[in-house]
């Protein structure tokens, strides 16, 4: 029985950061631009894992328990950011929002 | 075996990915992002991570996205409405994306040649024991760190979503 080689699961990590990328630069809706970041911490957590796989140590699992700390308080302060700025100009297109470009 | 799950939950892991990119409705975007969750949950397990499993499927696919969505219902967010974007990013993107997974793909490959392999169970230190030992003794001041954040992050999210007093 033959096991995945490491370098299949770091790919598919690689994968899921770039498909982050290309929505966070593509995408116009601020929730959708705020999953792709989820996306991309998703992708480095896979990474982070298969790395603590192949040294047998823990560590990896700690900084992954770490990035989804972060995550979590992220979540939660960006879509308050997101509630406010729907209350104050009732759009939720980034480009919409560009009062500090001039 | 290990093939077939990888290669079945990496699919359905990709596919959802795709998905969260390509849906214009945000609500689409989320249930795909909840696929690649609960895809990458058992992608966790297979490489011994039983604790970061059950935390991936309690607080990402949980807590997060219940909080997306909930923000996403309350909002009453529509379809993204589609404008013109520049003409280099659609004739470039795509392309550098893939250039991009090709050389990463071909690093990674010369990186770790075919030596290393996943086994299910060969790595069994990934335990709510082992990973709570590190946690609190080798850990112990980036954890307290963290609480400190969360809680600077919870006291944030309340003053920026509270109502303003007349």
């Amino acid at each position: 029985m033959t096991g995945v080689p490491i370098s299949w699961y770091l790919i598919l990590s690689a994968v899921l950061f770039a498909l982050g990328v290309a929505g966070f630069v593509l995408r116009r809706n601020i929730i959708t631009v705020f999953m792709s970041i989820e996306l991309m911490l998703n992708g480095v957590n896979l990474s982070f894992i298969t790395f603590s796989y192949q040294l047998r140590q823990v560590n990896g699992h700690i900084f992954s328990f770490f990035v989804m700390v972060v995550a979590a308080a992220e979540a939660a302060v960006g879509l308050a950011i997101i509630l406010t700025v729907f209350k104050n100009r009732s759009t939720l297109n980034i480009d919409d929002v560009s009062s500090m470009k001039n | 075996m290990d093939v077939i799950l990888f290669l079945i939950f990496a699919a359905i892991a990709v596919v959802c990915g795709i998905n969260v990119v390509v849906q214009t409705h945000p609500i689409s975007s989320a249930i795909s992002l909840i696929g690649v969750m609960g895809a990458l949950a058992v992608l966790y397990l297979l490489l011994g991570a039983e604790f970061l499993a059950a935390a991936q499927v309690i607080v990402y696919a949980g807590a997060v996205m219940v909080l997306f969505v909930f923000v996403i219902m309350l909002l009453n967010a529509g379809a993204e409405t589609r404008r013109g974007r520049s003409w280099m990013a659609q004739l470039l993107g795509v392309p550098l994306v893939f250039a991009f997974l090709g050389l990463m793909a071909y690093f990674v490959q010369h990186v770790f040649p075919g030596s290393a392999e996943v086994r299910f169970g060969a790595f069994k230190h990934g335990t709510a024991q082992d990973v709570g030992r590190a946690l609190f003794t080798q850990y112990l001041l980036p954890f307290e760190v963290v609480s400190v954040l969360i809680l600077v992050a919870i006291l944030g999210a309340v003053v920026l979503a509270r109502k303003e007093l007349e």
